[in-house]
């Protein structure tokens, strides 16, 4: 234990005492939460998740979070750090937290599992709702397509922002109207329900708008703009909700869309000689 | 679904209420500013006199109509917004009850208040 | 023996009606929109009792003067002009809220390339112009209030 220590210390040799008090709830233990205070030997470039793995390792192996990558992909580790919803694997203690003390909480606006882990089941079932994949009428393209659709750079660009969600739930924590009103879809499921609906290839607008129109829909959404400034991957989420609102808007108004048709195969095209074809299917369909 | 044309009348209230309440405030609270430049003549705007002096005019008839309507509409609906984000735990029967009541409410007020506005220009122009 | 129930037994965290008042530490418009739904209720509470008060002017000259005289003391009197600040607020955050919920000065998507810069962040100096011009608002009325009267 204590090599592990020593080993971080001949590394680096600057250290910095934080202190650190994050959240406890253990239900089998102490139903009572309660909040755990402990003191690490903070090293210059560690993140909130390196502080919290060193206190599982060397203080107290009780405290439980949940993470994965370390990266800022998998988006396991969202946790309220100094009443701000974050990534703990991208949040620097020293350079960007700036304080002796770091809180650590769980997401606002989810039930705690334990300790500072959220369950994000409200997150995944709105998202669900939305209904994130390309619709189309003609189900033949919309399962198994015999080509590709069309679509311009341009039209790429608008939705492209908002498809870069990792489902961390970081904005429904920051989402004033989400803590109020359960039944409210939330800045995670509106992003995603504009990402398709203005994706070209898709034809399912009428649909989603089911979900979307409605007395907790979409225009439960006063820009708040908390959602966005939580936001890790910068995809902006209260402002993906204003254009939904606009677009709504413009095709309650008569905007027709045509979705994108499928490229037809060239035909009279011979292959050249040479090219080695693709390797069989490993798996029939 | 009718929430989408429920929030967009909201919006549209929102700018016909910016321009007459603009009117509205400028001469009832900011008269002494305007009276010192000479756009308004001098007097007590609360004075009986004075509102029978507006009353009797249309266009004040049309400001005052167009600013009770819209802004009953605005302030009504942004009071349901509140109660539905508030009570999360009301059943959609519930909503339903609050949506019209708000609506009857909103309304009786429209027709009194309507009617107060016709009968003083009415009373005015006698 | 113990035995463990797999059963989630969870803590109910939300933040509720108080986390409009105070989330954690966000920036601006968050708390705008506190200040925006306040002041619309009392603007709503004042119209209400508006219509009902001017309603007296088709009862004659004494009706009105009766009523004017029951609303006139100092404590109405800066009631009013507390009035004219919740409407000159949530005029001008109303005109931010209009322009961009319908998506007009929010500008187009962007890629998100470190460090983000959200929609909002983009318009910050127009709300802080918006915010500016409320108080000048504010200011030129309380002249009117207090000092021409």
């Amino acid at each position: 234990m204590s090599g592990t220590t020593d080993s971080y210390k001949t590394n680096f040799t600057e250290t910095k005492d934080i202190v650190f008090k994050i959240f406890r709830y253990e239900p089998d233990v102490n139903p009572k939460p309660h909040f755990d205070t402990f003191t690490v030997p903070v090293v210059k470039g560690w993140t909130v998740l390196d502080a919290v793995m060193y206190i599982k390792e060397n203080l107290d192996s009780t405290v439980s979070y949940r993470a994965s990558c370390r990266m800022g992909i998998c988006g396991s580790c969202a946790m309220e750090i100094n009443g701000k919803p974050r990534l703990a694997c991208q949040t620097q203690v020293i350079s960007e937290l700036r304080s002796k003390e770091v809180v650590i909480k769980p997401l606002a606006n989810y039930p705690v599992l334990r300790d500072v882990v959220p369950d994000l089941t409200p997150l995944i079932e709105k998202h669900a709702d939305v209904r994130p994949y390309i619709l189309r009428k003609d189900k033949k393209v919309e399962v198994n397509p015999k080509g590709e659709l069309y679509q311009t750079p341009d039209q790429l660009e608008e939705y492209l922002q908002f498809s870069y969600c990792i489902k961390c739930g970081a904005c429904l924590a920051a989402c004033p109207v989400t803590g109020a009103d359960v039944k409210f879809i939330g800045p995670q499921a509106l992003t995603q329900s504009y990402r398709y609906s203005v994706d070209t290839r898709d034809d399912g607008f009428k649909l989603r708008l089911e979900v979307m129109d409605h007395s907790h829909g979409v225009w439960h959404c006063h820009f708040a703009g908390a959602c966005s400034e939580a936001c890790p991957k910068g995809v902006d989420p209260a402002f993906a909700i204003q254009l939904f609102k606009r677009e709504i808007t413009a095709r309650k108004f008569g905007k027709e869309v045509e979705p994108a048709r499928l490229a037809r195969q060239p035909a009279d095209v011979k292959r050249r000689e040479n090219i080695p074809y693709a390797p069989e299917k490993t798996v029939k369909q | 679904m009718r929430d989408s044309m429920f929030w967009f009348w909201h919006l549209m209230a929102a700018i016909v209420i910016l321009i007459v309440l603009s009117i509205h405030f400028g001469v009832m609270h900011l008269e002494g500013i305007l009276q010192m430049f000479g756009i308004m003549s001098a007097g007590d705007v609360r004075s009986y006199a004075e509102v029978l002096v507006r009353a009797k005019t249309v266009a004040y008839l049309v400001i005052y109509l167009l600013l009770m309507w819209f802004a009953l509409y605005h302030g009504f609906y942004g009071l349901r917004s509140i109660i539905v984000e508030m009570s999360d735990k009301m059943s959609k029967a519930g909503e339903i009850v609050v949506g019209w009541s708000i609506f009857l409410f909103g309304l009786g007020l429209a027709i009194y208040g309507s009617y107060v506005i016709i009968a003083g220009f009415v009373l005015a122009n006698a | 023996m113990k035995t463990v129930s797999l059963e989630k037994r969870t803590l109910p965290h939300r933040l509720g009606i108080g986390g409009w008042a105070y989330g954690g530490r966000y920036g601006l418009e968050r708390y705008l929109f506190i200040l925006h739904r306040i002041a619309g209720l009392s603007i709503l509470l004042y119209f209400i009792l508006h219509i009902f008060i001017t309603g007296q002017k088709i009862n004659g000259k004494q009706a009105w003067d009766a009523v004017m005289g029951s609303v006139g003391g100092t404590w109405f009197y800066i009631g009013e002009y507390l009035l004219f600040v919740a409407v000159a607020f949530h005029a001008m955050n109303g005109i931010r809220l209009i322009l961009s919920e319908f998506g007009w000065i929010l500008g187009k998507p962007k890629r998100p390339i470190y460090p983000y810069q959200s929609a909002n962040m983009r318009i910050r100096v127009f709300t802080w112009i918006m915010m500016i011009l409320a108080v000048i608002i504010m200011a030129v009325g309380g002249f009117d209030f207090f000092l021409m009267h």
